[in-house]
């Protein structure tokens, strides 16, 4: 009634007292039913997203400012489920929040959000939570859409035993009476409740399985009940559910035997809900017992982008616009900030006195942010248009388009929009695997994506070719450059499907599981709601994955410029340093390119690539190209600016003429060509297959939430681009070429 | 009949849900118990999934899981736009009223 009556509902619970821990509201529903939105709207701009422990399920948790005397309270979005039977560890989190199982808090109560349009079947979700006698206020959402046929809310709040209130969250209908009706329930806690007739033979066994519950779940008798019918649906040999003590496992396998074949337990249980809610619903619409129409203009539109052949055509459009907007629109964003960073750096410069502690702020500082920010813009856009496709409904409309396609390499028909963000970034890429709702699928997802070419690979890839393969044409028309550079293209993809064909049915197996799509209506994306997405993903994206890059930046920069002083000033490169470096800018320019050089070979960084000299040989590298294998482990296009450095040649990513024909006239002792035509292709193929980006590993590491599968992911890499490398080197000059 | 066999334009009932149990009831909880009417709406371009009518909803599921999908044809025509209608639920009706 007033503020200080809020005490936990429950007795015996630990009891944390109100001034410090906000009660917990937990805003529930079935995917599409505008839950995010309404979420959005009860927190105002106090939301923030963190990680359930120990799994990668995003837990957005905001403050709900009640006002007039009450106390705020936490409300906190729990991934959208259709029911409660819990069968993955995703699907856990929804009921551990909601009961606050598994070292969750128990909330206060439960706001769970229903389509206005879909009402039956939404309610099933309801009707599982008031049998569980979680307090609830039911938001029946959308309400504008059902605007010819609208259910009443007092029958539904009526039928279960809560609040019910018709809202629109997108236009803000409703919510200040939703605040009030959980500032009611808040202030005097009250169950929902419902009571459904299950068969009479089921009933002594729902018993038997609520005995075998943990002393720590248990409540009242009716909540223990329905804790027995979500561990009889929920528990079985294949689930992937933790915490569930092996009485309860035993006890539910005992009682499956004893109903035996005769009685189909799911067909008991979910029919008998869906009997006492369907025989309600002439009540609930007030008219005969119709479903309200369905969405007529979804289904037009659906005939034109469903289509088999206007329907891909509309879809790689759509495919085709976004992976424009990662390639070229990021683009001068991303030149941006790689401008504003290296004016930074040169500001400094000039600014403070050549030393190491310049160069640790300049290159590894300084180089180490603009890794990170660099990120940013394609992580927007991609995330922009991840919301949109997500928001409008379309989302489900490219697993649908895609999954016989895509289910031929064990991959999920979402995994489409990861493997086309690929192509820009792995890192995007990704966080983008978000859209998959199982842990298999989005691992497989992400082990491969980073096979597919990204655009860090194109400076590579263009300094390698036009350095290495004649200006030709291939067949008279066809520039050799050109079909190389598609050939490589091929290959990645090519690559790619290979590896979720052959890790999806060793390393990441996991059961198969049938396809269950369901396409929602269009909507008109709600902007706000994608803007905040998109922000609240970027913001864990720097926090995270953007603390580790500039880790290991720093880390790379130590490993090339370290230990310092011991080289001669003059040393040995600068002395064959070719005639291009010698008629370059001013003679102070080149010395200390050439200091930098010599450095940079009596670094740890150097000795490394010396070190791993006789592994390279192989594959037709020298050392100076092992430095900068080790130098492109930070991000592939470092390896062009490193091998500059190693061969004491001006001009970075911008002008790589210079560096090109040094490489070009490189000779070894005795007299043959460092670099042929087959040492390019191979050290290209070494690119495309190399686990070279740290950033990919920090993002990986934080989508896992362990090392194990950079880990893993990093060292499968590898070995593919040594062996596959080895195999175009030594295949080539079994031949005779090179 | 099952529901790979089922063609546009015509309305079933469903009659029984096999196949996997997670599958199985997943399908029965977005409310395809049996009694309910369904009806195909399309198929992707790819021939494969398909793409149904349930209450209100619109849900895919592969030919090969729609084959253990068993439905009866609904006899009365229903020429007009397929509203679902609802139908009696052959379990638990005792409890409801």
């Amino acid at each position: 009634m007033t503020a200080q009556a809020c005490h936990e509902p429950e007795s015996g619970d630990r009891t944390p007292d109100s001034g410090e821990r906000l009660r917990q509201v937990v805003v529930v529903g079935n995917p599409n039913v505008g839950k995010t939105t309404l979420f959005n709207r009860l927190t105002g701009q106090n939301a923030r997203v963190g990680n359930y422990p120990g799994i990668t399920v995003e837990r957005r948790a905001g403050t709900l400012k009640l006002g007039s005397g009450d106390a705020d309270a936490e409300v906190v979005d729990v991934p959208g489920a259709y029911s409660l039977a819990a069968r993955s560890p995703e699907e856990q989190i929804a009921i551990n929040s909601l009961l606050g199982l598994g070292g969750l808090p128990k909330p206060a109560l439960a706001v769970v959000v229903v389509d206005a349009g879909q009402l039956i079947r939404n309610l099933y979700l309801v009707l599982q939570l008031a049998e569980l006698r979680v307090p609830l206020v039911i938001a029946l959402n959308m309400i504008d859409e059902v605007s010819d046929r609208p259910p009443d809310p007092a029958v539904v709040g009526e039928l279960f035993g809560a609040p019910c209130v018709a809202t629109n969250a997108k236009s803000g209908l409703g919510m200040e009476a939703l605040k009030q009706e959980i500032a009611k329930i808040l202030a005097v806690p009250r169950p929902a409740s419902v009571s459904i007739e299950y068969p009479a033979a089921l009933r002594p066994e729902i018993d038997r399985v609520a005995e075998a519950l943990p002393k720590s779940w248990r409540g009242s008798v009716e909540r223990d009940r329905a804790l027995g019918l979500w561990a009889l649906s929920s528990i079985e040999a294949e689930d992937e559910l933790e915490g569930i003590p092996d009485e309860l496992r035993e006890r539910c396998r005992d009682v499956e035997e004893t109903l035996g074949k005769d009685h189909d337990l799911d067909r008991d249980i979910i029919g008998a809900r869906y009997a006492f809610l369907d025989s309600h619903a002439d009540r609930i619409f007030g008219r005969v017992a119709k479903h309200p129409p369905k969405r007529a203009g979804s289904a037009r539109l659906d005939r034109f982008l469903l289509h088999p052949v206007f329907g891909f055509v509309a879809f790689l459009s759509i495919m085709l616009v976004t992976f424009l907007a990662l390639f070229s629109w990021a683009d001068p964003a991303i030149k941006l900030i790689e401008a504003a960073f290296g004016g930074l750096s040169k500001l400094l410069e000039a600014q403070l006195a050549a030393g190491i502690f310049r160069d640790f702020l300049t290159e590894g500082v300084i180089g180490g942010v603009g890794n990170v920010l660099v990120f940013l813009p394609q992580i927007l856009l991609l995330f922009l248009f991840i919301g949109l496709l997500e928001d409008s409904g379309y989302m489900a409309r490219v697993a649908f388009l895609m999954d016989r396609i895509m289910r031929a390499l064990g991959l999920h028909g979402r995994a489409f929009v990861p493997m086309l963000s690929g192509f820009a970034c792995a890192v995007p890429a990704i966080l983008a695997t978000r859209t998959m709702e199982r842990r298999r699928d989005r691992l497989l997802t992400m082990l491969v994506v980073p096979l597919m070419t990204c655009s860090a690979r194109l400076p590579v890839y263009t300094l390698v070719i036009a350095a290495l393969f004649p200006e030709r044409t291939l067949l008279g028309f066809l520039p050799l450059g050109a079909a190389l550079m598609v050939a490589m293209y091929c290959f990645s993809i090519l690559m790619t499907l290979l590896a979720a064909a052959v890790l999806g049915r060793t390393v990441v197996r996991g059961r198969r599981v049938p396809l269950i799509l369901e396409l929602p209506p269009y909507r008109v994306p709600s902007l706000k709601s994608v803007l905040r997405m998109m922000w609240e993903r970027a913001a864990v994206f720097l926090k995270e994955a953007g603390t580790v890059i500039l880790a290991c930046t720093i880390v790379l920069w130590a490993l090339l410029s370290f230990p310092r002083g011991e080289a001669p000033v003059t040393a040995p490169l600068a002395a064959d340093a070719p005639a291009e470096t010698q008629t370059r800018p001013a003679p102070t320019k080149a010395e200390e390119i050439a200091d930098r050089s010599a450095r940079l070979e009596h670094s740890y960084g150097g000795r490394l690539g010396k070190a791993i000299e006789p592994a390279l040989r192989p594959l037709g590298f020298d050392w100076k190209i092992g430095v900068g294998l080790i130098g492109a482990f930070a991000a592939r296009e470092v390896f062009v600016s490193t091998l500059g450095v190693v061969y004491g040649v001006a001009g970075g990513d911008e002008d790589t003429a210079p560096l090109r024909d040094r490489i070009k006239h490189e000779k070894r002792a005795d007299g043959r060509p460092v670099y042929s035509a087959l040492t390019g292709l191979s050290l290209m193929v070494f690119f495309a297959l190399a686990c070279q980006c740290m950033s990919t590993l920090a993002v990986v590491r934080r989508e896992t939430r362990s090392w194990r599968w950079p880990a893993f992911l990093f060292g499968y890499m590898t070995v593919l681009a040594y062996l596959a490398s080895l195999m175009v080197y030594q295949g080539g000059r079994l031949f005779g070429w090179g | 009949m099952n529901l790979a066999q089922v063609s546009r334009g015509q309305l079933f009932t469903v009659e029984r849900v096999g196949g996997q149990r997670a599958f199985r009831r997943r399908l029965m909880e977005l409310g395809l118990v049996p009694g309910t009417q369904i009806e195909l709406v399309g198929v992707a371009p790819l021939g494969d999934p398909i793409e149904f009518l349930v209450r209100g909803a619109s849900l895919s599921i592969r030919r090969a899981e729609a084959a253990e999908v068993g439905v009866v044809r609904v006899e009365a025509a229903l020429d007009a736009a397929p509203e679902l209608t609802r139908v009696e639920p052959e379990l638990g009706a005792r409890s409801a009223t």
